[in-house]
């Protein structure tokens, strides 16, 4: 079987739940797991050698990993990492990276996987309207999405190697722009609260905020409500042009269910959908669905949440 | 390096700017057999395409230069050159292909074209609407020892290139010095139309038709098949409604 490689994902400087999904997914794909973990400090790898199923963990250190450029992380962790098949996570960072790495070792990449059986793995194309199923002939790059392998345990013990690693880096950040609001960005959230042209305002979205603080989850938008209000940002798009969205749960408000937002957030897990119209497409896809306006829907829900979550 | 504002006309920039032409984004996708069918879906030019075009040709028109339009695929791709010369790109380009390339085969022969064309920076889409993959940008970079920034929201030229794009918590400006590669997502610009003038000149265009011999691929197309169809949900009639689904949503769900 051919060796694997997995690339911890990182957040906020630690280890993310993600990379235990990848090593579940590496192991459907070969054998000989190496971790390799992008890091300024080794600390951060310490407890990486916990998950099971892996054979060692390499930090790969390096001042390059402060900030992301993909050209010197694909080139450290390029030296980091023995040969074989690599995998990340399909955040837009590591798609990028994913997709430097794989032309660096002159081998495909196949992005977003969302199934390996056999051998085989499948991966969404025209934005998840249909799938495809690909083999691997040697070497390739995989991409993983997240919240679809279940995560490997932490009951392991491995050793963690640290391996002082270098980059040329081609871009110099100037400046971070903090996001305005303390929300999470839909393609962060587990959960995700969307609202459509069907919320009649941009001044009503403050409602699916309600709903979104109690949850803890992302406010989104369909494509029609961007469009037409300028208060609603591109960046809160789901659809196949705006972001690509798997959360746990994802609540449809006053979204009819275009093709086109379907193709974006079809593969959450559950799909609530609230629409007063009830031959709108989004109950075709949606586990519960409430035929109902969201102005008489939307309080009901609110302060069920509110029993329900104390 | 990072200054902005620079006057045009000191040099000629060198733009090239990869489009692709995919069904469009309302069609509905048919499998025959066990491959998408694609023979009565409409295509047209991938939507974030369009954004790379706007900059390549905002670029031009902020320092000075030219712009190329590249794109792979056989004489039914020539629509989508011939849509963006009708924008104001001066050159087209098509690598002719009819067979299956992997993304390793399109970035070789992409990358060999980027560097036998003197080309100082490349825009692309952050991805096109049929693969979704956003590999072809950061992947060219890579062969070209290039740097790059994918998903630019926004791009001020210069000699170098100001570029924002989305990072974890918000937004990152960084300076980028060329030759790069920026992908592009859809941010605050406004693509330009294309005018009666344009179109009738991009008619008499003549595409610059060039063969390439990619590496085979190292990856295999086993199937495309539609997906999974998912069991019918629950629905309910009235706001009170949302009560139950409340409670479905903890102990069935599992999800709050």
């Amino acid at each position: 079987m051919t060796d694997t490689i997995v690339i911890a994902e990182l957040s906020k400087g630690k280890i993310n739940a993600t990379t235990n999904e990848l090593v579940t997914a590496a192991g459907m794909l070969g054998s000989n797991c190496t971790l390799v973990v992008p890091c300024t400090e080794s600390s951060v790898a310490n407890d990486a050698g916990s998950i099971a199923g892996i054979t060692k963990v390499i930090a790969a250190k390096s001042s390059v990993f402060e900030t992301y450029d993909a050209a010197a992380w694909a080139e450290a962790l390029d030296s980091a990492s023995p040969s074989g098949i690599v995998i990340t996570s399909a955040s837009a960072q590591s798609k990028d990276l994913a997709a430097r790495l794989a032309a660096r070792r002159s081998v495909s990449v196949i992005q977003d996987v969302t199934g390996i059986q056999n051998g085989t793995l499948s991966t969404p194309i025209y934005s998840g309207k249909a799938i495809q199923n690909v083999s691997l002939n040697g070497d390739a790059v995989v991409t993983i999405r997240a919240n679809i392998f279940p995560p490997a345990e932490n009951s392991g013990n491995c050793d963690v190697q640290v391996l002082d690693t270098t980059g040329n880096v081609a871009t110099a950040l100037q400046e971070m722009v903090q996001r305005a609001s303390e929300r999470l960005d839909v393609s962060e959230a587990n959960i995700i609260v969307s609202g459509g042209r069907g919320m009649g305002t941009p001044a009503n979205f403050s409602h699916l905020e309600e709903i979104a603080d109690k949850l803890g989850a992302a406010v989104g938008a369909s494509r029609a409500a961007v469009d037409t209000w300028e208060e609603i940002p591109h960046s809160m798009q789901v659809g196949q042009t705006g972001k690509t969205v798997n959360p746990n749960l994802y609540i449809a408000v006053g979204i009819s269910g275009a093709i086109q937002h379907l193709a974006g957030m079809r593969s959450s897990k559950y799909i609530v959908a609230i629409n007063k119209d009830a031959e709108a497409p989004i109950f075709q896809h949606a586990d519960y669905g409430i035929v109902a306006s969201w102005e008489d829907a939307l309080p009901v829900l609110s302060n069920s949440l509110a029993s329900l979550l104390g | 390096m990072n200054s902005v504002g620079h006057n045009a006309g000191d040099y000629m920039v060198n733009i090239a700017v990869l489009v692709k032409q995919v069904p469009d984004t309302n069609s509905k996708i048919q499998i025959v057999g066990d491959r998408v069918d694609l023979s009565s879906v409409k295509m047209e030019i991938s939507p974030y395409d369009e954004f790379a075009v706007e900059n390549a040709l905002q670029h031009k028109e902020s320092e000075g230069g030219t712009v190329t339009a590249i794109t792979v695929g056989n004489d039914g791709a020539d629509k989508v050159l011939k849509g963006v010369k009708a924008l104001g790109v001066d050159n087209i380009v098509r690598l002719d292909y009819d067979g299956y390339m992997d993304s390793n085969g399109l970035q070789s022969v992409l990358a060999d074209e980027i560097k036998s064309g003197g080309y100082d920076v490349v825009y692309c889409g952050k991805s096109a609407a049929d693969t979704g993959a956003g590999s072809t940008g950061p992947g060219i970079a890579e062969r070209l020892g290039w740097g790059s920034i994918s998903n630019a929201t926004a791009i001020k030229f210069g000699e170098g290139l100001m570029v924002t794009s989305p990072a974890e918590g918000g937004d990152a400006i960084a300076s980028l010095s060329l030759p790069a590669v920026v992908s592009c997502d859809k941010g605050s610009i406004k693509v330009r139309k294309s005018n009666v003038k344009g179109i009738m000149m991009a008619k008499r265009a003549q595409v610059d038709v060039k063969s390439v011999s990619p590496p085979s691929p190292t990856i295999t197309i086993v199937s495309e098949v539609m997906p999974p169809a998912k069991p019918a949900g629950k629905k309910y009639e009235g706001a009170q409604s949302a009560q139950t689904v409340a409670q479905l949503l903890r102990d069935e769900a599992n999800v709050i």
